[in-house]
């Protein structure tokens, strides 16, 4: 199916919208723009597709205000410039009154003056340093106070007070690592020393030496992307998690236990909204119908889920308005609340964040998650700090 | 004393990974003069072809084989096709392996999907004094790189196929008039060049993994070795890999991974304005 | 070497003025994303230019324009972002990418770098230069009060201001227009400078390095003096793309960008001034529309339409197309007068 921009659009099939009464409605046209192509498509790819279910579940249910919903796409190719095009297609010529998408902190910087330029609304659902005030983005992941917050007292109280820092050279890792010190030292704990690598390093010789030579109690790794992986094997390898502990606020996103070995890849402890072995009701329903949807039974993950909540917010927001239009909907945003797979996620009017759950989550040998723990209802503390809309 | 012998261990492994990497490209630019922009890909073959030894369960050494063998008829096959046509048109070849460098990282990714996958393998590790230990599968690779270019000097130089070959590279006119058939020659260098990257493709799957866009890392970096070295091209390999190998792993060591790689490429930039044929330009006549 | 144009060259200056009054006339019909997708067009066309010339006039293949447009593009943010002033900033966005060509280009021209080593040396330093910048995700790294911010760039740049009327600035249909008179007149300037003696000397570098110097001019001179210009005008493009897109970030200066701008060269036709501005508007429109229709991965059909156009046309698609029309009129011409008899004679090049 084709938008009239030429974009390539997953909209339901005629016999869905005609179950659901709505094919005669004008629809309504979401944008989504994420990377199916390029270096970045391993965070997208699930999203993409999640996305996509939620507008169909949307439509199936009768659609939103009683019109049905047309998801249009663009695959950014893990390519900034063609992110500012695309946002500025889907916004002027497709119309969309809501745009999902962007992954990197640097996708989104690019799209966010454009949507203010034209008036639009913008979803980004995906986790990121945190920080951002403006009315027309809404980030429904998670931000570094709300992954820590749980996670940093669990590692000094388990594996010990003296942590070294790991982390990939770009604006998000630094903060993380701002963050991880200021959550160890509030418990009593101490970082000694905190390393960045720029993201085409695969060679971590040197700095695997360094870590020896330092004796740490733990190994934080904020190592993002594909070049990155390469540490996880050359660690094992070399010293072994059974000598010095993994910890990892980003390790899981790409879905690494997949494709590492067990040996590699057990043991390390993560904090996440969601992940494919949370035992609620919630989270099997979305699992089961993802695999019949997307016709893949593959590791699905935070990245996936957010985009169907991302989606499934929106929609709630709406139907609040009584009006999809961009800026009817980010008057009723404030408070929206869904049951989302991952816990109850509420936006937090005063940012245009969430409230949600945290699970602590430890790599087990099957390529999986084990389940530690859930923090419920965290808020995001860090970007509150620093943001107050509407003021 | 230990860290001694862990620095100089990281020195040495550094410019293996050079020399491992830009083998190859010895072979088909320094020996063809032909520019292969898909050589990096090449290496990501060589590193796919492992992984489906380790799904065949294949034991290492074999899987390792097999990307020699497959890669070097991948290259035979690439040199019938597309280079054949475009010997001494500079330019063309640059367009068109770029195009086919391209061709196959959107071929794999879209078969064989996009994510990174794992080659694994357990080897172990040697404890050095009581802090640090190194990973028995780095100096295997240490062991590959040396041999890999030692054994293609070898062939080159001793054997009646290299003296052969040389022949026919440096003056291809007399030596087809002496009977030779040159295109074969042609066609069997390109596939040691590609088998040689399939190797080194191979050999760095288990430490980072097989990705489709994993070639771009390498191919910058391979290019830089290879023309910095200059015409001699194996000797011209050893000592650029010495070469950015040592600034590589004393600057990594001292300072972080960032002022390495600066490091590595600015040394290029000065050494190729002073030695603009590479290295090895004065030192000795033509092969 | 008479400055009579030929019927070829009229033909083409007619055809030329024809597109540029329908370029013109773009935003009274079309969208606005249209005009966005055109003007980024008109920005790498400027930037392959500054390459084709140096390539196809002087026979200096340098892969590393994109330092200067990453420069170019940086240096308009900074400025613009810490001073506000724009019109400014641009013109910095021309001048620091010529400083730096001017120091580059005497350490590598003077050192008698040519072909092959020039093109590397200067990958190269584009790899070093993107390297470098990707490394200050620090936020404590600034120049002024602007975080370089490493791997994501600087976003939010101001929009350009009018020069004499500062508080107007110029919104997408006028960055259009902008961005396309500056690509003529880039383009006029390199056709003039090739009518002038310096571009006869840089030909004959092109043809002959060796005779060149033994007539009496320093062709290291000339070769640094080109270098520079073309730095400058990469650096335009760059201060351009920094008003088209509100951001800049260090994969202007990557490897893949630096290979895209010799694609767009070698795919329109280095020979001529007009084959780079044809083969960007080629390649780039084929890659964005790619990327939208949905036929999965984007490389693999590039891939393939790269190598079949190597077979079919390696000159480019400027000298094919114009053989195709002297062929043609060439035709008319015979079948016109079928009794001229002379009709492919000595005169009668067919390039």
């Amino acid at each position: 199916m084709k938008a009239a921009s030429g974009a390539l659009a997953y909209a339901s099939a005629p016999s869905v919208l005609a179950t659901a009464g709505i094919s005669q409605e004008k629809p309504i046209v979401i944008g989504n723009i994420l990377d199916q192509t390029g270096g970045l498509n391993i965070y997208s790819l699930q999203q993409i597709k999640a996305t996509a279910m939620a507008v169909d579940e949307l439509n199936a249910g009768g659609g939103v205000l009683g019109r049905p919903l047309e998801l249009v796409f663009y695959d950014s190719q893990s390519n900034n410039q063609l992110n500012a095009q695309y946002m500025t297609e889907a916004l002027v010529r497709d119309e969309a009154v809501v745009v999902h998408g962007g992954v990197t902190s640097s996708s989104r910087e690019v799209m966010r003056p454009i949507v203010n330029k034209f008036g639009g609304l913008y979803f980004y659902n995906s986790m990121y340093e945190g920080g951002v005030c403006d009315p027309r983005h809404v980030c429904p992941a998670m931000v570094p106070s709300q992954q820590l917050k749980p996670l940093v007292p669990h590692v000094v109280e388990n594996m010990g007070k003296r942590a070294y820092v790991l982390g990939a050279d770009y604006l998000y890792p630094h903060t993380m690592g701002e963050w991880i010190k200021k959550y160890t030292e509030e418990v009593g704990g101490e970082v000694i020393a905190t390393e960045f690598f720029p993201l085409d390093v695969s060679n971590f010789a040197s700095a695997i030496t360094r870590i020896q030579a330092e004796k740490p109690d733990v190994v934080w790794s904020v190592l993002v992307g594909n070049a990155h992986n390469a540490f996880y094997r050359q660690y094992e390898a070399t010293v072994g998690k059974d000598t010095i502990p993994l910890a990892s606020c980003m390790f899981g996103i790409g879905r690494e236990q997949t494709y590492l070995s067990a040996d590699e890849s057990a043991g390390i402890v993560n904090a996440t909204s969601f992940h494919d072995g949370l035992e609620t009701e919630a989270a099997k329903t979305f699992l089961d119908n993802f695999k019949t949807y997307a016709n893949d039974d593959s590791y699905v993950g935070d990245y996936g889920e957010l985009g169907y909540r991302g989606v499934k917010l929106w929609a709630l927001a709406a139907e609040k308005a009584g009006d999809a239009s961009a800026d009817a909907v980010i008057e009723a945003l404030p408070g929206t609340s869904f049951d989302a797979p991952g816990g109850k996620v509420t936006i937090d009017g005063q940012t245009n964040h969430a409230i949600m759950d945290i699970h602590l989550i430890r790599a087990n040998r099957e390529q999986g998650w084990d389940h530690l723990g859930t923090t419920e209802q965290l808020q995001p503390v860090d970007t509150q700090a620093v943001c107050t809309l509407g003021s | 004393m230990y860290d001694a012998i862990i620095f100089l261990y990281q020195v040495v492994f550094s410019i293996s990974l050079f020399i491992l990497i830009s083998t190859g490209l010895a072979v088909i630019f320094g020996m063809m003069k032909v520019i292969n922009l898909a050589q990096g890909e090449f290496i990501m073959l060589g590193a796919y072809f492992a992984l489906l030894g380790e799904v065949m369960g294949l034991p290492f050494i074999l899987s390792a084989l097999l990307a020699m063998i497959g890669v070097g008829l991948f290259g035979v096959l690439v040199e019938r096709l597309l280079i054949r046509f475009l010997y001494g048109r500079l330019t063309d070849t640059l367009l068109a392996t770029w195009g086919l460098s391209l061709l196959m990282i959107g071929a794999v990714t879209t078969f064989l999907g996009p994510q990174v996958a794992g080659v694994s393998v357990e080897t172990g590790r040697i404890a050095v004094g009581e802090l640090y230990s190194v990973s028995v599968y780095n100096l295997y690779i240490i062991l590959v790189a040396f041999a890999a270019l030692a054994s293609c000097w070898a062939l080159w130089r001793y054997t009646r196929f290299g003296m052969i070959a040389r022949a026919v590279m440096a003056n291809p006119g007399m030596t087809s008039a002496l009977g030779v058939d040159c295109h074969k020659y042609y066609m069997l260098t390109f596939g040691i060049g590609s088998a040689l990257s399939g190797l080194a493709g191979a050999m760095l799957a288990p430490i980072v993994g097989t990705q489709p866009t994993m070639g771009g890392l390498y191919v910058a970096q391979a290019f830089v070795s290879v023309i910095t070295g200059g015409e001699l091209p194996f000797l011209g390999t050893l000592l650029a890999g010495g070469l950015f190998g040592t600034t590589n792993g004393v600057l990594s060591y001292a300072y972080s991974q960032v002022i390495g790689e600066i490091g590595v490429f600015l040394i290029a930039i000065v050494l190729l304005r002073f030695l603009p044929h590479g290295m090895t330009s004065q030192k000795g006549r033509a092969q | 070497m008479t400055s009579k144009l030929s019927t070829i060259e009229i033909a083409t200056l007619i055809l030329l003025a024809l597109a540029s009054v329908a370029i013109l006339a773009v935003p009274q019909f079309a969208g606005l994303s249209l005009q966005l997708d055109l003007s980024i067009i008109f920005v790498y066309a400027i930037l392959a230019l500054s390459m084709g010339f140096m390539w196809g006039q002087v026979g200096m293949m340098s892969f590393g324009q994109t330092v200067f447009f990453g420069i170019g593009g940086y240096s308009y943010a900074i400025f613009a972002l810490n001073t506000g002033d724009t019109t400014t900033a641009m013109l910095l966005a021309v001048l620091l990418p010529m400083i730096v060509a001017a120091l580059l280009g005497y350490f590598i021209i003077y050192g008698g770098i040519n072909d092959i080593y020039f093109a590397v040396i200067t990958m190269v330093a584009t790899i070093a230069l993107e390297k470098a910048v990707r490394a200050t995700s620090d936020p404590r790294i600034k120049i002024g009060d602007v975080k370089l911010q490493g791997q994501n760039g600087i976003s939010a740049l101001p929009d350009l201001k009018v020069p004499w009327n500062p508080s107007e600035t110029l919104f997408v249909t006028e960055v259009y227009y902008l961005i396309f008179i500056a690509m003529l007149l880039v383009t006029a300037g390199y056709s003039l400078l090739l009518r002038a003696r310096i571009g006869r000397v840089l030909v004959g570098i092109r043809e002959n390095e060796q005779r060149v110097a033994l007539l009496g001019y320093d062709p290291r001179r000339y070769k640094l003096l080109i270098f520079i210009i073309s730095g400058g005008v990469a650096g335009l493009a760059g201060g351009l793309y920094a008003v088209w897109g509100n951001f800049v970030a260090p994969e202007m200066m990557n490897l893949n960008s630096s290979a895209s701008v010799v694609i767009n060269v070698l795919v329109g036709g280095k020979a001529s001034l007009l084959g780079p501005l044809v083969g960007t508007g080629i390649v780039q429109s084929l890659t964005s529309w790619l990327g939208s229709a949905g036929v999965g991965q984007v490389n693999l059909v590039l891939g393939l339409i790269l190598i079949a156009a190597v077979q079919i046309f390696p000159q480019g698609v400027v000298p094919m197309i114009s053989a195709i029309c002297k062929w043609c009129l060439g035709h008319l011409a015979s079948v016109a007068q079928p009794s001229r008899r002379t009709s492919t004679s000595m005169t009668g090049e067919k390039q």
